[in-house]
């Protein structure tokens, strides 16, 4: 795999802004895909160990994306994305908000603005995130943290078995 | 109710004043003073900062001078890069994900 793929990822404090940007050794239409088709999604976004699961999700305005983060040791952490502007293969927006596992949102949420563009068939994602509030970006991150934790912890547990024989 | 770091640093004076007293401690006298000021003011902006820890009081005598806590910007970096990790992972993934599609669409 070519590693001289982009990656730029910023965060402009001031506006609240996470900026990132990579690029993918694919045509835009398989891209645009992974972006928007919930059997694709689940294959990849969570980090690992994480694994994510959509229980459904409708690719259209006003539609919603219902999933959550499931951790190792199967905590969820369930998210709704409602997909607010669809223009195909070149744009999406969506509000994301953390909720329950029945559905009740804990707003307010935060702004997702996805930008697709091709150049010689590789494929450049432009994400934006705004967030009004730090401790619920913070928030983004529990879960990973939560899941990262508990990988070293099963780590230690087994080089401690190992270092006993 | 505690202030969130974003609502701290998004405003202005706010920044500002971190900056400056990121340099040299300061009291909310001389802080009034260099950004022409109400002490009312000063104060209002004096608690957003110290509620989300981002300045520390230190009394010395009768006067308190404020400092710039550097650990506060210091998590909200190490969030950063944690963040920025968790995003990496996951494109690695899609990058799997997409070169497997590509071979059985082959």
């Amino acid at each position: 795999m070519k590693n001289d793929l982009l990656f730029d990822f910023t965060v402009d404090k001031t506006a609240k802004t996470v900026f990132i940007t990579r690029e993918f050794a694919a045509e835009l239409s398989l891209v645009w895909d992974a972006f928007t088709k919930k059997d694709i999604l689940d294959q990849w976004s969570a980090p690992a160990p994480f694994v994510a699961k959509t229980k459904y999700m409708n690719f259209e305005v006003g539609g919603k994306r219902f999933y959550a983060m499931v951790s190792p040791d199967g905590q969820e952490r369930w998210a709704i994305q409602e997909y607010t502007s669809i223009s195909p293969k070149t744009n999406f927006k969506l509000h994301n908000a953390f909720s329950d596992k029945d559905e009740n949102p804990e707003l307010p949420g935060s702004e997702w603005d996805y930008t697709f563009s091709e150049e010689n068939g590789v494929t450049k994602v432009t994400i934006v995130i705004y967030n009004e509030s730090f401790d619920r970006m913070e928030k983004l991150l529990d879960g990973f943290r939560l899941g990262f934790t508990a990988t070293l912890e099963n780590l230690e547990e087994l080089l401690n078995s190992l270092s006993e024989k | 109710m505690k202030q969130d770091l974003f609502q701290a640093i998004a405003d202005p004076t706010r920044r500002a004043i971190l900056t400056l007293i990121a340099i040299q401690a300061l009291t909310p006298n001389a802080m009034a003073e260099k950004f022409d000021m109400s002490r009312q003011a000063v104060s209002k902006h004096i608690k957003v900062l110290q509620e989300c820890e981002l300045i520390k009081p230190e009394h010395s005598g009768r006067e308190i001078y404020y400092h710039f806590n550097p650990k506060k910007m210091q998590e909200f970096d190490n969030w950063i890069s944690q963040f920025r990790k968790s995003w990496e992972i996951q494109f690695t993934q899609l990058d799997k994900v997409l070169s497997t599609i590509k071979k059985n669409k082959k």
